[in-house]
């Protein structure tokens, strides 16, 4: 078994998932299944070759330092589950 | 046990662009909640980023300016958390190639010289801003600060007191001021610093458990947490008992720092390339393209005062506070020739006049080339030292030129003989009994003759010319 | 009897409008009498724009009647529900976006707009386009329209099954792995991924970044032509967007290829392969041959871990860019959520279907503390060697080709139970994503159940042409465009 139960709690915390006891299981099932297939990689030879980020090797896209028209407060609050007073409305956060 | 402080620090500096970082939002403080965003800094799905180039610019400069080696090919990564002023889910920063590497600046403690190192320098996004509400159980988030430019700059693990934190920090802004890639303030947070803080036995190689400080929001503050940091460290360690890494959060109302712990949960940031964006690759040619445009910096600017106006280290450190102060001064000296003169007038009056008003150098109603006018009427003997100083303050209320306010107010120096003969006479005259004393050996009256000259003439009067007439006219019977 | 505007291709329809034997408005009608008759079979749509495109019809009438008119000015198109539109929901398959109007246009949209098409509306996919059988949506199960009982492909299912249906004249889709170019063979049209930064990803809601490409769905090859060079083009709103002249590609359209080298990959022709595909592939090869191309059997090495790498990349990407559905901004929010914590883990785990959720949680892992450089980095590193593989064969070819899928649409659940079973459905059309190269696919022929099968071509870098000149001169002669799904 490449990732436990618990591994898969601890990554589903990561991603802000949860799921239930059974989900678990067949996560934990599935990711192992899939991640024994990649195992294969380890067969290739790729000391010295540089990974690729893009398909297209491209440099220095810039965009000028310049202000351009926001949007309205409203019409970038307005797919809010919650707004108040302009603002996004969430439950508490506690520093 | 002697122990030594061990301090290294994190400053996050936002930079002075126009607009954000990855969008062309504006990056103005203090506007309405959510009136500087757009679907791009909002995060809304489909959006991309495309780089500022002024923020490159201004992080070469920075680079530069705190002797880094300029990587050839930076890139950015993203560097994933969830919290909600952060709206993409994760924040675009940089990882294992930043835009700056291994630097240093010098700073000086109780006259000693000391070398800071700097690990790297890299850009990244500002976060949102979040407002509690301290009644009911919501937070409000506001993305405007979303996207502004940041850059990190991290020291090495250099720092062995609390003042010599300081001394860094201060030298920092004070670079990232006299570039004007940074405004500096630190209650609008364009300046934030987080300290790590260990102790360990004098003498020792390895380094103690560091915790983490943040909450400072002054340089009086990061004194301060840091030095009852390092007295909370030695009393846990003396008590027998560990430091434990963690973050602390300073609290300046009670001066004292306090854990986070429990509030925070493992990092694991799963930092990997930015897909989104392409590398930035900066070549020699970029560089000294940039390098051409840094000014003179405060460290140099002040040996240069000293040395090529004469004027004392102390007057230089105080002229040179600055970049807009130093070409006041500058160009003061410019127009009158008299560097200490100059230096007197600006240190005192000008700043006087502008700290009571907390008025910037900027702002001054009195222009240098008004103050060099002035001090040249002194120089000239148009005006006396003491009706200058009226003179400076009509300047500074009215903003009108030395000559105008001399003109309207009749302030010219009274250089003819005669009236000041004149004058002398009837002051004599006024005075018999003192005028027998003097003659009779009593010296010392010859100042309260001068002074009543002077009032007399409204103190308008040449002193030196009063001074040589009074004498002829007192030895002459 | 006349044949119903909605049966037209976009140059045919065009060339009505142009002459006045049809109006916009009438082929609006015409389309939304079709999408009314046979999308509650085919469920293509998730939203239907009838009012707004009425009104883009007429103005559309106004401009050809003022001489203003352009290639698309007029054509109903359909838009894969993946691609933002001002004031438009935009859902992309999922339910976290159920309620989502984006403030601004796409790239491509706005483009399509400039030029006066119709967008008739926005159409099913596989939920954030992570699946190759369209089952995944939250909003039903898309149907393909020459079996019913069949998967139409993925992800962007709904613009191929809406093209094949005739309830649109073409339409647009994402290709992250073979999005377009598998539903397209699956359902007998055609369908291009162009090189990565060919076409603007601004507003294409992201899979994953680094793969993520726009293309189209058209009933022919001359359409693709057309429809791309409408759609393609530098865009700074995207720093990975190449500044590169776009040709006019329906100048590609007929051109002979005599003398070009077709590439026949002998890693993507293995066993598992569906006999009835091999021959219609085959069979391709040999209209090829017989227009004077030669065949050139090379090599890609690396193909066999092409699916490994991909569902390491897609997947982590993939977990970060989801990171921004967290009930905050905009979206599903669980009315579940007390605290913070609990917002977030709702919102997400009720907002996202299974396979997004698998997704998130592969793409998590390996980008994970202690795992990045054991998949993420190696993985990364082996996409290297397999666009090497590609720049190398394309020395020796100008176009390689192969089939698009491995079997014709297979039935509706059959493999939702496994999902290595899925992902082995995009065994032949990762690559192209993995080395940014263009593909397309195009009908080839029919199995014994009459369902299409597709052939791909594919081409080095910006080389759209190449693959629409070859795509060309194999549906001019191979013969099999006559039949239409009976609906």
């Amino acid at each position: 078994m490449k990732i436990t139960k618990a591994e898969v709690e601890y990554v589903a915390g990561l991603a802000r998932l949860e799921f239930s006891e059974e989900g678990k299981e067949m996560f934990a099932t599935q990711l192992n299944s899939i991640l024994s297939y990649m195992d294969m990689l380890n067969r290739v030879d790729t000391s010295g070759v540089e990974p690729e980020t893009h398909a297209i090797s491209l440099k220095n896209a810039f965009r000028e330092d310049g202000v351009w028209k926001s949007l309205d407060p409203e019409e970038a609050t307005k797919n809010a589950p919650e707004e108040r007073g302009n603002c996004f409305r969430v439950p508490k956060v506690i520093e | 046990m002697e122990y030594e402080t061990v301090i290294g620090l994190e400053v996050h500096a936002q930079l002075l662009t126009d607009s954000k970082i990855f969008c062309g939002c504006s990056t103005k403080f203090g506007a309405t909640p959510n009136s500087h965003t757009c679907q791009i800094c909002l995060g809304m799905p489909g959006v991309l980023p495309v780089l500022n180039r002024k923020v490159v610019e201004f992080t070469i400069k920075m680079g530069l300016a705190t002797h880094c080696r300029i990587n050839p090919e930076d890139v950015f990564a993203r560097k994933n958390y969830f919290y909600p002023d952060l709206p993409k889910g994760y924040q675009i920063s940089q990882f294992d190639r930043p835009l700056a590497e291994d630097g240093w600046v010098d700073v000086e403690i109780d006259g000693n010289k000391k070398r800071i190192g700097i690990i790297r320098i890299h850009m990244e996004e500002d976060a949102g801003k979040l407002v509690h509400d301290e009644a009911g159980p919501f937070s409000y988030v506001d993305f405007n600060r979303t996207g502004v430019p940041l850059i990190e700059i991290v020291s090495r693990p250099d720092i062995r007191s609390p003042e010599e934190a300081s001394a860094y920090l201060r030298r920092l802004h004070e670079i990232l001021v006299y570039l004007e890639i940074c405004d500096g303030n630190m209650e609008e947070g364009s300046f934030r610093c987080d300290a790590n803080v260990s102790i360990r036995p004098e003498g020792a190689d390895e380094f103690g458990t560091r915790t983490e400080l943040k909450n400072m929001n002054s340089f009086r503050n990061v004194q301060r947490a840091l030095e009852y940091e390092v007295k909370r460290q030695q009393y846990v360690i003396e008590g027998g008992g560990k430091v434990i890494q963690e973050t602390r959060l300073w609290d300046d109302a009670q001066g004292t720092t306090h854990s986070m712990r429990g509030k925070e949960e493992a990092h694991d940031y799963r930092y990997f390339p930015d897909p989104d964006l392409v590398p930035v690759a900066i070549d020699e040619a970029w560089i000294e393209q940039i390098r051409a445009t840094l000014p003179e910096l405060p460290v140099e600017k002040r040996e240069r005062f000293a040395r090529e106006y004469g004027i004392p280290p102390y007057d230089a450190g105080v002229l040179t506070t600055t970049r807009a102060l130093a070409e006041f001064y500058e160009e003061t000296v410019r127009l009158t020739g008299k560097p200490k003169i100059a230096s007197n007038w600006v240190m005192g009056d000008v700043l006087r006049y502008l700290n009571e008003e907390k008025r910037d150098i900027q702002d001054s109603p009195v222009t240098p080339s008004a103050l060099a006018g002035m001090i040249n009427l002194i120089e000239k003997g148009t005006i006396s030292g003491k009706i200058a100083k009226e003179v400076f303050e009509e300047m500074y209320r009215s903003g009108k030129g030395p000559e105008e306010i001399i003109r309207e107010k009749g302030l010219v120096q009274i250089t003819d003989e005669d009236a000041l003969k004149k004058a002398i006479e009837q002051v004599l005259a006024a005075n018999p009994a003192e005028v027998e004393q003097y003659r009779a050996g009593k010296q010392k009256l010859f100042g309260f003759f001068v002074g009543q000259v002077m009032k007399a003439t409204g103190g308008k009067a040449n002193p030196a010319l009063v001074n040589e007439l009074l004498k002829k006219t007192l030895s002459s019977p | 009897m006349a044949m119903e505007p909605y049966r037209l291709t976009i140059h045919e329809l065009q060339e009505k409008l142009r002459q006045g034997e049809l109006t916009a408005a009438d082929a609006a009608d015409s389309i939304f009498g079709r999408i009314a008759a046979v999308d509650e079979r085919t469920k293509s749509f998730i939203t239907v724009m009838r009012e707004t495109a009425m009104v883009e019809a007429r103005k559309a009438d106004e401009a050809i009647r003022s001489g203003k008119g352009g290639p698309l000015t007029g054509i109903p198109l359909a838009i894969k529900d993946i691609l933002c539109t001002k004031g438009v929901r935009t859902t992309c398959g999922s339910r976290i976006l159920q309620n989502f109007i984006p403030p601004y246009d796409a790239t491509v949209v706005r483009k399509l707009k400039d030029q006066g098409a119709v967008i008739v509306g926005k159409t099913n996919m596989d939920e954030f386009a992570m699946g190759s059988s369209t089952e995944t949506s939250y909003y039903g199960i898309t149907k393909n329209p020459w079996d019913l009982e069949r998967i139409p492909g993925g992800s962007s299912g709904g613009s191929a099954a809406a093209v094949a249906a005739d309830e649109c004249m073409a339409s647009l889709g994402s290709d992250t792995g073979g999005s377009i170019r598998q539903p397209a063979a699956l359902c007998g049209i055609v369908g291009m991924k162009p090189t990565y930064g060919r076409v603007s990803r601004y507003g294409l809601i992201a899979f994953a970044s680094s793969l993520d490409q726009i293309g189209p769905f058209t009933k022919d090859v001359e359409d693709c032509a057309l429809l791309l060079s409408a759609i393609a083009g530098y865009d700074p709103m995207e720093s990975t967007s190449v500044p590169i002249e776009v040709p006019d590609y329906r100048s590609f359209v007929g051109k002979d290829i005599r003398g070009w080298k077709i590439g026949v990959p002998r890693e993507y022709f293995i066993e598992g392969i569906d006999p009835e595909v091999l021959a219609a592939v085959e069979k391709s090869i040999g209209v090829l041959e017989s227009l004077g191309a030669e065949r050139v059997d090379i090599t890609l090495p690396h193909t066999e871990y092409c699916l490994a790498v991909y569902y390491i990349i897609a997947p982590a990407e993939a977990s970060s860019n989801l990171a921004r559905y967290d009930g905050v901004k905009y979206g599903y929010r669980s009315p579940e959520a007390g605290d913070l914590i609990e917002m977030y883990r709702k919102s997400r785990s009720e907002g996202f279907g299974a396979e997004v959720k698998r997704r998130i949680m592969l793409g998590t892992y390996v980008l994970s503390s202690g795992y990045y450089d054991a998949y993420y980095k190696k993985a990364s590193q082996v996409r290297t060697l397999i666009k090497r593989d590609f720049e190398e064969a394309f020395r020796r070819c100008d176009v390689i080709l192969t089939p698009t899928s491995p079997t014709p649409a297979f039935r509706i659940g059959e493999k939702t139970d496994d999902p290595l079973q899925m992902y082995l459905s995009d065994i032949f059309t990762i690559s192209a994503n993995l080395a940014g190269i263009p593909g397309i696919s195009l009908p080839c022929g029919f199995s014994g159940d009459g369902l299409p099968i597709g052939v791909q071509l594919l081409a080095w870098h910006f080389q759209e042409g190449k693959l629409i000149q070859a795509a060309s001169a194999l549906e001019r002669n191979a013969e099999i465009k006559k039949r239409r799904p009976a609906l």
